[in-house]
Order: structure tokens, then sequence, then C-alpha cells
């Protein structure tokens, strides 16, 4: 079960995913649901890259053009539905 | 398969995924690996007209650097499949050295060696994922096709799969025109074995082409096919082998809707030949082998052959039909091998231009060079007995014997 997306919280990439390089992005791969992801803009593969550096991912999602923002915070909310993005530190009553 | 995408105005837009797969990956998505020609069945419709080991099949040492190459590439799963795989004896080695690699297996088996300890074992196996063949819900159905005993064998299988507890295994089926009534039996069979049902489209790949003409699908079973996916493609899986159909409108099929041939699939046979996808064992559609320097990599890469195919198509005559932005004219190896130009319409074309193309088709189609089919040995059950020209067969081999000789 995941739970769901919360923009002031920390996430990074979950570590059971690898992310391929791809013409357009990046294919993610879930080694543990074995699931498929597409994300499509290299831009979206740094951000989700460098996720985990962050406290949070609207700190995450500050160098992102305001015109994207959105975008980009839908795709990851999309990404953490997948279980490709996972909170950094999982709360008690979630654990 | 979700899609995570960022866009927002049209100005920031990216094309649509399928558009972009067009001009092919980096690496395959879906890449099958038959690991030996050798079988102990002997289906009508084999695409590979798979009996016979052939001598020249990789080694084990061969094998593991494919695997090796597989997982520098990022190819996180292959479908694995022959002939039957499991008669490899270094079969379950090299399954557990891919997953030790983090390139999941799923293999595609008759059953044959599925007995309760093995299924034990793959149950407890992280990483791997097994489709059983059957192509009839019933033993008469299945058998006439399959080979005597085909049935019974397949079953205990996937009693013995779901006794040991593996959740989810794949019961793969070919549609024929004597399978399509079973759909729903297929649907409780799956139920009963904690399975998933994966239906693909019967080629005329291999043997496929002598039986392709009486066992394809009728056009009232192809409206059918699609309408039992419409009301149940949420549970079923289908290897998006059915796109030719979303021509009849509606709501499409999931999936991706194109011909992945050499884009996103491509097939390596047991010698290590690499082609554009499995149901095209033709010279036609061979891009390399993955002996040769640069190995497998090289020839996804730089294959002139896949480059042409991630170039777009012309759509030839079905450019002017309505529907063909919905089924981008079809299956490629079916065109082929029913003797079909490759820009024209499918042989199974729901507007019906198939049929009136096939008509038209003068000579011989072309055939599937490397035969590997045990000879004079026929599933003459309930179907027309076929023979394939002796003309078209291979000499005889030092290993033209069982593949089964001298194994457990």
């Amino acid at each position: 079960m995941t739970t769901p997306f919360e923009p002031a919280r920390g996430y990074r990439l979950n570590p059971a995913v690898a992310l391929r390089p791809e013409p357009f992005g990046a294919l993610a791969y879930h080694f543990g649901n074995r699931r498929l992801s597409f994300l499509k803009a290299p831009e979206l593969v740094d951000l989700v890259r460098g996720l985990g550096s962050h406290h949070c991912v609207s700190d995450a999602l500050a160098a992102v053009p305001d015109g994207r923002r959105d975008a980009y915070l839908r795709a990851l909310a999309s990404l953490a539905a997948a279980d490709m993005i996972v909170p950094q530190q999982p709360r008690s009553e979630v654990a | 398969m979700t899609i995570a995408s960022g866009q927002t105005a049209a100005a920031e837009r990216v094309p649509a995924l399928v558009e972009q797969f067009k001009g092919g990956l980096a690496a395959p998505i879906c890449l099958t690996w038959e690991w030996t020609y050798a079988c102990n069945l002997s289906c009508l419709h084999c695409l590979s007209s798979s009996g016979r080991r052939d001598p020249g099949e990789l080694t084990t040492e061969q094998m593991r650097s494919v695997i090796d190459e597989l997982q520098a590439m990022q190819v996180f799963y292959v479908n694995v499949g022959g002939g039957e795989p499991t008669v490899r004896p270094d079969f379950w080695e090299l399954l557990d050295y891919a997953v030790a690699c983090g390139v999941g297996v799923k293999f595609s088996t008759n059953g044959l060696r599925l007995d309760a300890e093995r299924a034990r074992r793959l149950a407890a196996t992280d990483y791997v994922d097994v489709q059983v063949s059957l192509d009839g819900a019933t033993a008469d159905v299945n058998d006439a096709v399959r080979g005597d005993g085909s049935y019974a064998m397949a079953l205990r299988a996937m009693q013995n799969l779901a006794e040991a507890g593996f959740e989810n295994f794949k019961i793969s089926v070919v549609m024929t025109r004597h399978n399509v009534p079973q759909l729903d039996e297929f649907a409780a069979l799956a139920d009963r074995f904690g399975a998933q049902l994966r239906i693909t489209r019967l080629r005329p790949s291999g043997r496929g082409a002598d039986v392709w003409p009486e066992l394809h699908p009728t056009d009232s079973q192809q409206r059918e096919i699609y309408s039992w996916l419409t009301d149940h493609g949420d549970q079923v899986l289908t290897g998006d082998s059915f796109f030719h159909l979303n021509a009849l409108g509606g709501s499409p099929l999931p999936g991706l809707n194109l011909c992945g041939a050499g884009r996103v699939v491509c097939l390596i046979d047991p010698v290590g030949d690499v082609y554009a996808c499995p149901f095209a064992i033709h010279d036609a559609f061979k891009a390399g082998t993955v002996r040769a320097p640069g190995g497998f990599a090289r020839v996804w890469r730089s294959a002139p052959l896949f480059a042409e195919l991630r170039t777009e198509t012309s759509g030839g005559a079905c450019r002017s039909c309505s529907e063909y932005s919905a089924c981008q004219g079809g299956c490629m190896a079916a065109k082929f091998f029913t003797g079909l130009p490759l820009d024209g319409p499918d042989p199974e074309c729901v507007k019906g231009h198939g049929a009136s193309a096939l008509a038209a088709v003068g000579g011989a189609p072309p055939r599937t060079e490397t035969d590997h089919s045990h000879r004079g040995r026929e599933v003459p059950l309930g179907m027309p007995s076929v023979r394939v020209p002796a003309k078209v067969r291979v000499p005889a081999k030092l290993c033209d014997s069982s593949p089964l000789a001298g194994t457990a």
C-alpha cells in the first residue's frame, strides 16, 4: 500500500527501482512489483534522481520553471502512486 | 504500464509515448530469447518450427555472456522460450544466473519438467515467472493441436505450481478457430489455479503457416475475441497481439497499438541470431548475431534492418483507410508469411481488405528457412494432417534424435 502523495514530505527514488536512460527520458523498472513506468522528459529524470537530496518535494521543485511545476508535481504523484518514489522516512503510524 | 509525464502548455508538449517508441529504445523492453529448438512436442502451429536441437546452439558460457550483456544494457527481464527451454541440461543453472544478474525470466513451457519439487523451488525464486502453454480448455481441443497427452502434462504442471503457492503464473493460449468458444472456460481454468490468462494471436509463422488457413479465427470469432477482451481486458494479458482488432472501433484494447518489431521487441534465437520479432524467423528479418563483435548491443543499436524498422512506415495501401490509425496496418509477420506486402493490409484485416489481398497473392508465400521439426511426426488428431514439403527440410544433423535422450 502506498500512502497519499504529500509534496511537503521528502521523497526518494525507491531503491527497488532502476532508471534506464532513453531518448525520451527514462524507463523506470520496479524490481518488486515488476511494473514499468516512463519518465517522458529528461528534466523529470534529473528531478527524480535528485529527489532524495531535498528535504521535501516542494524544495526539489524550486528550481523548476513556474510553468512546468504543476506538471512535474502530477508526474511525481503518479510515480508515488506506482511506488516508484517513496517517502524518505516512513511515519511511525504508517510503519 | 503507467505513464508519468510532464506536459502543460502546447509548447512544452512532448510527442505521445507511442510516437517515441517508433524511433526505438536504448534496449528492448520485450526481448524474447529462445534457448533451444529442441522440444518434446510437435505442435502443429509452432512458430519456430521446433523439434530437434540445433548443433550450433549457444553454449552455457555463451549464454552467460549474453546474460551479462543484457544486465549491462538494463534489460530487466526476458521472455524465454524455445522449443521447450527446460530440456536444456543447463536450463536451471542459466535461470539462476540470470536472476542473480537482475535479469528476470519469464519462461514458456509445456509443463514437461514442472514436477512438485521443481514447482516448489520456482515458487521460492524471486523474479521468475512461468507461462504454461495450453491451446484448449479441454483435452480434445488442446491435444488436437499440441499432441496427445499434452493437456494432461500442462494441467499437472499447473496443479504443481498452484500447490507450491506460485501465484499468478500465466496460462498462455494461442487463439484458434477451435478454442475461441472456450474463452470463458480458459478464464475459469486460470481462476481455478490462481493463474492469469494470456491469450495471443495465431501467426502463420514456422509450422503455423501450414495450419493457419484452417485454424485462424473466423471474422465473427475475431469480433468475439475483441468484445471478450473489451469485457475482460483488465484481467487478461495479450502481449499486445490483437491490436489489429482495434479497427473494429469502440474502445481500443489496452496496449501500445504498435508493431514493436525492432523498436521495443526482438528475438534472439537458440543459435544466437537476432530477429526483429519472435514471429519473424526469416532471413528478411534477421538483424545479426550475438556472436559477432559488439554482441547483442551492437545488433540492437546499429543493425541496418532495425534502423529501417524504426523509421515511419508509409502505410501503403492502408493509408487511405479510415481505421489506419487504429490498427497501423496490423502484424508484419502475419503479412509476410501469407505473402502479402508489408505496407498493405493484415491478412486478418477486420475491414475485409486482407481477404481480397490474400486472394490476389500469386505463388507460394515465403517460409521460415530454419526448420527443426521432428521428422515424420505430426499431430493428426482431429485436424487434417499436414506435412511440411520435403524440399524445405534441413538435411540430417548429428543431433537428430530425441532432445530428451540421456536426460532424466
